[in-house]
C-alpha cells in the first residue's frame, strides 16, 4: 500500500469567511478525516494558516505571502493510505475545500524511499 | 457463615499485599515462593480460624504469620547460602533481624513496583494480564480461567511462561526512573485498560467474578493516581473511562443475565457516585496538554451518561470517535463512529459511509447496517442481521441480534 499526499489549493487565501461558515468548514473537514480514518486510511496532516506567512524568492528576498502574486495557496495538507492513486482521488473527492469554487486537491504519491523510486 | 465470606475477601486484598512484599523482599526470581508463602497463610487461617474463630486483628494476624513462615522459609532454604544472601546482604543484618516490612506504604510501593515489573514489556500482553489477575489482583487460577473462558491448564502455561520470562530478563522490583517511567506506564494502562474490558465484556456467567475484574483494575489504576510519580493525566483519563463505564455495570444486565442495550437501559440503575467520581477523574486528567485516547475515551464515555438525545450531544460525540479514530484505529470505534454520524448527520450519509468501511467478517458491521436500514428499508435490515447472526460468535450477540430481526417483524 502506498501513501498519497492530498495537498489543498485555495484560489484565493484572503477570502474572509464568518465564524458561522469556518464553523461549518470545520466539521466538514472533521468529518471528512474522520471517515478515511474509520476505513484506517488516515496517516496525518495539518493546516498551514496563512497568518505570518512569508516566500522566500531568488536570492532571498523575503515577501509576505503568499498573497497577491501568487494565484492559488496551500491550505492544508493530509497523507492517506491507499491501494492506488484511484483510492486516493476517491478520499480527495470528499474533501470539503472542494466546496470553493476554483479551488483544487492535487493527489501525489509519497516516493517511499526504498530506492526503488 | 461469617468466616467463609471474610476468608475470600481477605485472601483477595491481603494476598496480594504478601505477595508483593515477599516477592520485591526475595526478587523476582523467586517469585513462586512468595506465592506459596501467601497461600499457606491463608490455609493456615482458614484451619486455625474455622475452629477457634475470627481473631480480634485479622489482618495483623495474617502479617504476623506471613513473616514468621518467610523468616523460617529463609532459615531453612538453601538458596539462602545462595542467591537470597546475596540479595540481602546489603541490610548488613543477621538472620535473625530481617524486617519483613508490611506498613502500608511499603504496600503500595512493593504493589506498584510489581505492576511495573509484571507489565514489563518482554511478555505478552495476554500473559501480563494473567500475571496481574494472579499476583496483583488474587484471582486463582480457576478464576482466571473462567475470565478468559479457557480451561486451567492453559493459564497455568501461560503463567509459567511468563515468569520464565519475568526470571530470564532479571526485571528488577523497584521504580524505574522518571522518563522511563512515562514510557512504562503506557504498559501498564493498556494491560489495565484489556483487564478492565476482560471484566466488562466478558462472557463469563460469574456476574460477580466480572465485577471483581473490573474493580481490580480501578483498585491498580487508583495506586497510580495515588503515586505522585506516576499520577498522569493520561491515569486519571483512564480512571475516569474505568468510572463511567462501570457507573452502568447494574444497569448493562437484566435479571436473567442477559445485556441490556444502552438505549433500552434504567438510567435510574445508573450510578451516580460513579459517574461523579469520573468526572472528577476526567476534571484531574485535563491538567496537562496531552490528549491521550484514554482522554477521548473517557470524553465519549462522559456523553454516554447523560441519557437525553441532543444535536450537542451525538455531534460532539461523533468529533470525539473523529479524534479517537486519528489516535488509534479500531474497528470497533469506526463502526461506533458511523453510528454517531447516523445520529449526527442522518442515515442515509451514514449507510454510504458504513458501506466503505468493509468490515465484512464482523458482525456489529451487519448489525449496524441492519440498525441504519430499519424503518425506511426492513427488507434490506433484514438481510443484514441474518448476516450478522451468521457472524456472531456469542449467544448473548445471537440473542441480541434475533430479538433485533423478531422487533422487524413485528413492525
Amino acid at each position: 500500500m502506498d501513501e498519497y499526499i492530498l495537498i489543498f489549493r485555495h484560489e484565493d487565501g484572503q477570502k474572509v469567511a464568518s465564524p458561522e461558515q469556518i464553523q461549518v468548514w470545520m466539521k466538514h473537514t472533521r468529518d471528512w478525516i474522520g471517515g478515511i480514518a474509520a476505513q484506517n486510511k488516515f496517516v496525518g496532516g495539518n493546516g498551514l494558516p496563512f497568518e505570518d506567512s512569508k516566500v522566500v524568492g531568488h536570492k532571498g528576498v523575503v515577501t509576505n505571502g503568499p498573497f497577491g502574486e501568487i494565484k492559488e495557496t496551500i491550505g492544508g495538507y493530509i497523507i492517506v493510505k491507499g491501494n492506488s492513486v484511484d483510492e486516493a482521488v476517491e478520499f480527495a473527492k470528499g474533501c470539503p475545500v472542494l466546496q470553493g469554487d476554483g479551488n483544487t486537491v492535487e493527489v501525489r504519491r509519497i516516493a517511499k524511499g526504498d530506492g526503488v523510486h | 457463615m461469617k468466616e467463609q465470606e471474610l476468608i475470600p475477601h481477605l485472601f483477595r486484598t491481603e494476598f496480594t499485599k504478601i505477595s508483593a512484599v515477599l516477592c520485591k523482599l526475595f526478587g523476582i526470581e523467586h517469585i513462586e515462593i512468595a506465592e506459596d508463602i501467601a497461600s499457606d497463610t491463608f490455609l493456615l487461617a482458614f484451619e486455625t480460624w474455622s475452629f477457634k474463630g475470627i481473631p480480634a486483628n485479622p489482618v495483623a494476624w495474617l502479617y504476623t504469620v506471613a513473616k514468621n513462615k518467610a523468616k523460617t522459609y529463609i532459615k531453612r532454604s538453601q538458596l539462602f547460602e545462595g542467591k537470597i544472601t546475596t540479595a540481602l546482604k546489603n541490610s548488613s543484618t543477621g538472620i535473625h533481624e530481617i524486617e519483613i516490612d508490611l506498613s502500608d506504604k511499603n504496600i503500595t510501593d512493593s504493589q506498584l513496583q510489581m505492576l511495573f515489573a509484571v507489565c514489563h514489556p518482554s511478555i505478552s500482553a495476554e500473559a501480563q494480564i494473567g500475571l496481574a489477575l494472579r499476583i496483583l489482583c488474587g484471582f486463582g487460577i480457576n478464576e482466571i480461567a473462567d475470565a478468559f473462558l479457557t480451561n486451567k491448564e492453559t493459564i497455568n502455561k501461560r503463567l509459567f511462561r511468563a515468569k520464565e520470562k519475568l526470571r530470564e530478563e532479571k526485571v528488577p522490583i523497584e521504580f524505574p526512573n522518571e522518563d522511563e517511567i512515562i514510557k512504562r506506564l503506557d504498559t501498564i494502562l493498556t494491560t489495565l485498560y484489556l483487564l478492565f474490558n476482560e471484566g466488562y465484556y466478558s462472557e463469563s456467567q460469574d456476574a460477580i467474578l466480572r465485577n471483581d475484574l473490573c474493580l481490580e483494575a480501578m483498585r491498580l489504576t487508583y495506586l497510580l493516581v495515588e503515586n505522585k510519580y506516576t499520577n498522569h493525566p493520561n491515569v486519571n483519563a483512564l480512571l475516569s473511562l474505568m468510572c463511567f463505564h462501570s457507573s452502568r455495570f447494574e444497569a448493562r444486565k437484566n435479571d436473567n443475565g442477559e445485556i441490556v442495550l444502552y438505549q433500552d437501559q434504567d438510567e435510574t440503575r445508573w450510578n451516580e457516585e460513579l459517574i461523579a467520581k469520573g468526572v472528577y477523574f476526567l476534571h484531574e486528567a485535563s491538567q496537562g496538554g496531552k490528549i491521550s485516547k484514554y482522554h477521548v475515551e473517557a470524553y465519549i464515555a462522559y456523553w454516554h451518561t447523560i441519557k437525553t438525545d441532543s444535536a450537542e450531544k451525538w455531534e460532539s460525540i461523533l468529533q470525539l470517535y473523529n479524534h479517537l479514530l486519528q489516535i488509534e484505529y479500531s474497528p470497533i470505534a469506526a463502526l461506533n463512529r458511523t453510528y454517531a454520524l447516523s445520529k449526527a448527520n442522518g442515515n442515509a450519509v451514514a449507510i454510504t459511509e458504513a458501506e466503505k468501511l468493509n468490515l465484512t467478517d464482523n458482525h456489529f458491521y451487519y448489525t449496524l447496517l441492519g440498525e441504519l436500514h430499519k424503518d425506511t428499508d426492513n427488507d434490506k435490515a433484514k438481510q443484514h442481521f441474518e448476516k450478522a447472526l451468521l457472524l456472531a460468535k456469542t449467544n448473548t450477540d445471537r440473542q441480541t441480534i434475533r430479538k433485533k430481526i423478531d422487533q422487524l417483524s413485528t413492525t
